[in-house]
């Protein structure tokens, strides 16, 4: 049963150094305000699981709170390169950081194959690819029926799984709308979640097929207003285009960077 | 015809004359974007446009910065989940075209989005796959488009992240169930399509005012022109009247944003 934590004390329990931890939200409903009180915590060595990187990761990485990257594509959508990620694998600042790259299909497999308890993913995938040279969690295998050769990836087991979503009820239901990403499967796949929302109401008011994840399959609830920001939330505000343009020039500097994570992330107090 | 028009808007409007009624397109972000949305509101409305965050059939009023915008799922007819998308959509074989642009792509339209220089450290960090490897291989046929020149048209690619055909040209030779590839590449300067016999890009088209020595300099291999060369039509009053209003309308939306006020 999901348990009704402040998102401080949801980020203590659930997140360990040297946990892996995959943050989704497919450049929607990202999880900016977990992933801020991660950094704040000060956590460290961590194995971040996810699709598309983006800015959040790009923060966790700069900030020093990352072992390992696995991830499908790592870029500022729309805008160009995730500089923190950049300068870690190619200068190893804050230091070198180890990276594992899939392609989406395999990620979004591999999630849903954790979901569904497997130990792989099999998909018709990576034909004539150079990833699986440079990836040996990539490998082909024979189907036992026609002979087809397929590509074979380990499932997606985090640690914890963090995801945001619009509402959650009073019995810790929470509803996800609009692009969903890989959030379900994220939440299912791993041996610990935490689900930041926009608000708590009493009837999540849904159609019979909506995109539910109940309470009883979640372990943390934590309310994070507007904890999406500058992704967006379906239905409650937009995506801040201009913050992830602006993003480019912070990142690409050390010293920026560092200034902006002290400003806006480590004395932002409670939510950021 | 006689209406001024850039080199870039050549290229969109071309790479839209691609689309047709009846295709399925899984759109990648960026030109393709441009020239999907062109095709759908010009000469193809009915083209079905999906994009990998798991939009079917959308129709957005203005471009999208990143591939997951709302505008993306408000406009489409449904939304489903990523792993659905890639599954069941494109893997099960619903998709007849994907519409790709590239950092690099060689003379086999072997594409390149993860790195340049040495994969073990290199020169230039790239964003890596996302959905390329298996919409250019689970997709009917692929097309690509990207600007001409000597750093993106190059003999051989860093790093093969998307299968064109292959380092020697039989890359999907006797691989079953997999698409036709790369079946053209359009850019600012001119239309290739793969040999038939070696699957070599070849220039089947020159845009207007383009001649064979812009191509020939702008090309990191030897680049071979068909016998039977054709000048690219020109773009016609509606199809520029379309973009550039596409082009301003989603340039007013994307700086007119509100900030988002944080409490």
């Amino acid at each position: 049963m999901a348990e009704f934590l402040s998102l401080h004390d949801a980020v203590a329990r659930y997140v360990d150094d040297g946990a892996t931890v995959a943050m989704e939200g497919f450049t929607h409903l990202i999880p900016f305000a977990a992933g801020h009180e991660v950094i704040r915590q000060g956590r460290r060595g961590l194995t971040l699981i996810r699709m598309t990187p983006d800015i959040v990761y790009d923060q966790l990485i700069g900030a020093g709170c990352a072992k390992k990257v696995i991830f499908s594509w790592g870029g500022n959508p729309g805008v160009g390169s995730l500089h923190r990620l950049r300068d870690a694998v190619e200068k190893g600042w804050p230091h070198k950081i180890e990276i594992l790259e899939h392609s989406h299909a395999a990620m979004a497999c591999a999630y849903e194959a954790g979901a569904a308890g497997l130990p792989l993913a099999v998909l018709r995938g990576y034909v004539g690819s150079d990833l699986p040279k440079v990836n040996d969690q990539i490998k082909f295998i024979e189907c036992p029926f026609s002979g087809e050769r397929l590509a074979a990836v380990p499932s997606v087991r985090p640690d914890v799984s963090i995801v945001h979503a619009q509402k959650a009820d009073r019995h810790g239901n929470v509803l996800v709308e609009g692009i969903i990403g890989v959030q379900k499967e994220a939440v299912l796949a791993a041996k610990a979640s935490i689900v930041t929302v926009e608000e708590i109401v009493d009837d999540l008011g849904v159609e019979p097929n909506a995109c539910v994840i109940p309470g009883w399959a979640i372990n943390a609830i934590a309310v994070a207003e507007q904890g999406a920001y500058p992704s967006y939330a379906h239905g409650y505000y937009p995506r801040n285009n201009r913050f992830y343009k602006e993003w480019d020039t912070i990142a690409r500097d050390r010293d920026t960077f560092t200034q902006w994570i002290e400003e806006n992330v480590m004395n932002a107090g409670g939510q950021a | 015809m006689s209406t001024e028009y850039t080199s870039a808007e050549m290229m969109t409007v071309t790479a839209a004359r691609a689309l047709e009624n009846g295709m399925t397109c899984f759109v990648g972000i960026g030109l393709p974007s441009e020239a999907a949305n062109l095709a759908r509101l010009t000469h193809a409305p009915d083209v079905v446009l999906i994009y990998e965050s798991g939009t079917l059939q959308t129709k957005p009023e203005v471009l999208p910065l990143s591939i997951g915008d709302g505008e993306l799922c408000e406009s489409a007819l449904t939304t489903v989940s990523v792993p659905e998308m890639f599954r069941y959509w494109l893997q099960g074989g619903h998709v007849s075209v994907g519409f790709l642009g590239t950092a690099q792509i060689d003379r086999f339209a072997n594409l390149n989005t993860t790195l340049i220089g040495d994969y073990a450290s290199p020169k230039v960090r790239l964003p890596g796959g996302g959905g390329a490897p298996e919409i250019a291989t689970c997709a009917g046929e692929v097309f690509v488009t990207l600007k001409h020149s000597k750093r993106t048209f190059v003999n051989d690619v860093d790093f093969v992240t998307t299968l064109g055909f292959g380092r020697d040209g039989k890359g999907r030779d006797g691989v079953p169930n997999i698409g036709k590839g790369p079946t053209r590449v359009i850019t600012d300067l001119c239309v290739m399509k793969p040999d038939p016999d070696t699957k070599e890009l070849t220039v089947t088209s020159l845009h207007p005012g383009v001649t064979k020595e812009d191509v020939i300099e702008a090309t990191g291999w030897e680049i071979r022109f068909v016998e039977s060369l054709e000048t690219t039509p020109e773009p016609n009053t509606r199809e520029l009247e379309v973009l550039r209003e596409l082009k301003e309308r989603t340039a007013r939306h994307h700086a007119g944003e509100a900030p988002g006020e944080r409490s």
